[in-house]
């Protein structure tokens, strides 16, 4: 059974909310990245998205853009991005990790040699903002056949018919993004977001997760009332570049996953 | 040169493809919106009323049709084939992008928004934005990268005086690619009342196709132009090619003549082999860029590279996707020129013929001049004079060590 699936059908029987941390790899560093992701495991997270830095990230609000712009002024590529990965299975091996990005990248390593490095540093899943599920096809073919999911967005915009296509497609887990927007914007619409929901919900058995957005334990708490689990992302970046000064120090990097403990306790109680 | 049937020009397929370029490579928030705009494309594209309106525009405000004019003394300059301007610069706002932003101003206040956002390199596609704007009483933002607003201050000045609000990009390399992102983002943001009016033939469909279909009147008119003047088609075009919409404006109703060669150049910056150019076409691989897929400007781990020219307006790592289609089926030659050469054509444009280029168009005048030599008397060669320099006077002014 792939993580995924083992972590998500154990949420669901506990009862357990996800809680999935956003990070740019290689934002401060390679090494801390690695570092982060352990402190995440620790702080609560059932599942990590790790962002492949991209120079275009046409999706992402500013606290992202500037991570990624943090991660690529040190040279981070997506073949460190694996490595990130490879470093952190050193010592965990039951946490899953999706490798979130933009296609460009993929593009240029070749989705065969990309499949192929996914497997090797145990990749779980992945997700690609601008690869609509009518383009995906040859690389979602290759990585189902390597057991890694694809995971797709669907948005407040998405049209009923079209989250059925997506669904289909769909595997590990469906992503829904709370607000019209870019990454980190804030989420304004609470009520269309809880009918978006039901009506997914009526279209699949996947876990449906929110995302974009959440930024505290109110929103956390209030978004994971209505979903499977949620992703946080711009705010725990936005912390992490306050670490881009300081030396490497546990302290440190602890400091920036507070807030996916206090994001744990305030969801632990939902069910 | 093997050539591929004249009918594989009629791309690009239903979901925006020409041969393995193209599509639509969006986040899914915007995938509504693209879906929307290419529903009501398809229906007004098919509606005669609708191009009799664009057309009435087209003349009764740009001023079209643009001349085809004889360069005499160019010409002679040159000692080769005769050389045909087509004078896009004489369009009201002084380049093609207004045939442009006609065309999807009429699309926005039919689709009922009352927003309109663009991106711009040079500014041109900005004031012709912020001027269909003006004139419909929309609310116009246009972003444009901080580099650029320093280079292209007039136009700046001028998205202002039409009551556009200028937003300057910081992020990236603070050019054209950065204030297409930017422009994304909003759209995302506001994708209810919003239009974006991309200026090239780049973005995800259906944008390269509606573009290019606005934009054909260059060649719709140069073909008839020709028949008028000379009897006959032109043997050659030559065109700049940014992301390619004024290229491909000239080049598309003449696909299917074989007999017209095509030459689409690209911003040879410092000099190819200097890997300080804007030329994907000539220096780059297929990758995907702002919604389709197309020939970049890549390093080796699909970052998108800085690109350099001396034109605003070129400097763009990509290029629309019909482009690299018409490259990989060798109909269009897609060529460069150097910041030097485009320098010397300027100038040389503007003493011989008493027309100042923009300096995209540079580029053109420079490659036509090297081939204008090489080819006989006989033959008919057609630069597209895609707009008028008076926005570069600063820039080739200070090149030049001028303060004005
Ligand atoms: C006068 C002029 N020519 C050419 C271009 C390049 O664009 P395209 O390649 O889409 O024609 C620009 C863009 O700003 C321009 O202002």
């Amino acid at each position: 059974m792939s993580r995924l699936k083992k972590i998500t059908e154990s949420a669901e029987r506990l009862g357990r909310k996800l809680l999935i941390p956003y990070l740019v790899a290689g934002d401060p560093d390679n090494s801390r990245t690695v570092a982060l992701m352990h402190s995440l495991v620790k702080s609560g997270a059932d599942i990590i998205e790790l962002g492949i830095p991209f120079s275009d990230p046409s999706s992402d609000g500013p606290v992202i853009q500037r991570a990624v712009e943090r991660s690529l002024a040190r040279g981070t590529s997506l073949k460190d991005t694996f490595e990130i990965v490879s470093e952190f299975r050193q010592l965990d091996t039951s946490t899953p990790v999706v490798l979130m990005g933009y296609l460009n990248p993929l593009e240029i390593m070749g989705y065969d040699v990309f499949v192929e490095r996914a497997l090797l540093a145990d990749v779980d899943g992945v997700l690609i903002v601008d690869m609509p599920p009518r383009e995906s096809g040859e690389l979602r073919d290759k990585l189902q056949k390597a057991e890694i999911d694809t995971i797709f967005l669907v948005a407040p915009t998405t049209k009923k018919s079209r989250a059925k296509d997506i669904i289909q497609r769909t595997s590990g887990y469906l992503y829904y993004v709370s607000l019209k927007g870019v990454t980190g914007a804030a989420i304004t619409e609470q009520e269309s977001v809880s009918e978006k929901l039901e009506e997914l919900r009526a279209l699949t058995k996947l876990p449906i997760v929110i995302g974009f957005g959440i930024k505290d334990e109110e929103s956390a708490r209030s978004m994971a009332k209505l979903a499977d689990g949620v992703v946080v992302g711009s705010a725990l970046v936005e912390r992490i570049g306050s670490l881009n000064a300081e030396g490497f120090n546990q302290n440190n990097i602890d400091g920036c996953t507070d807030i996916i403990k206090a994001m744990r306790e305030a969801i632990n109680d939902l069910d | 040169m093997s050539r591929v049937k004249a009918s594989s020009f009629d791309g690009p397929d239903e979901s925006g493809h020409f041969g393995p370029y193209g599509g639509a490579f969006v986040g899914e928030t915007l995938i509504a919106a693209v879906e929307e705009l290419d529903a009501v494309y398809s229906k007004l594209g098919k509606d005669p009323e609708f191009w009799a309106k664009f057309d009435r525009d087209l003349k009764s405000y740009v001023g079209r049709p643009s001349p085809l004019y004889l360069a005499k003394r160019l010409t002679a300059h040159c000692g080769g084939a005769k050389i045909y301007l087509k004078r896009e610069d004489l369009n009201h706002t002084g380049a093609h992008k207004v045939n442009n932003t006609i065309g999807q101003a009429l699309l926005a206040k039919h689709m009922g928004k009352s927003r309109i956002i663009a991106e711009t390199g040079a500014g041109q596609h900005g004031v012709a934005s912020a001027t269909v704007a003006a004139r419909l009483g929309m609310e116009c933002h246009v972003y444009m990268g901080a580099e650029d607003i320093v280079r292209q201050a007039p136009n700046v000045y001028r998205m202002k005086l039409l009551g556009a609000n200028v937003i300057s990009v910081d992020s990236g390399s603070r050019t054209l690619k950065d204030a297409l992102n930017e422009a994304l983002r909003d759209w995302a943001s506001n994708v209810d009342n919003t239009y974006y009016i991309i200026g090239t033939v780049a973005g995800p469909h259906p944008y390269p196709k509606m573009v290019r279909d606005f934009q054909s009147v260059i060649g719709r008119e140069a073909r008839a132009q020709a028949l008028d003047e000379f009897n006959r088609l032109p043997d050659a075009l030559v065109a700049c090619v940014g992301g390619g919409s004024n290229a491909i404006g000239l080049f598309y109703p003449f696909l299917e003549d074989d007999e017209v060669e095509m030459y689409g150049v690209e911003a040879g910056g410092k000099g190819i082999e200097s890997g300080r150019h804007a030329a994907p076409l000539n220096d780059g691989v297929p990758g995907v860029l702002h919604g389709n897929r197309t020939y970049l400007m890549v390093d080796d781990n699909g970052q998108i590279k800085e690109t350099h020219s001396v034109s605003a307006g070129l400097d763009y790592p990509g290029v629309g996707p019909e482009h690299s289609w018409l490259k990989d089926v060798k109909r269009v030659n897609y060529v460069s020129a150097t910041d030097d050469e485009a320098m010397e054509a300027f100038h040389l444009l503007t003493r011989l013929e008493g027309i100042i280029p923009a300096l995209e168009s540079s580029h053109a005048v420079a490659y036509a001049m090297r081939l204008a030599e090489k080819m006989g008397a006989s033959k008919k060669l057609v630069i597209n004079l895609s707009g008028r320099g008076d926005k570069d006077i600063e820039t080739v002014a200070k090149i030049e060590g001028i303060t004005l």
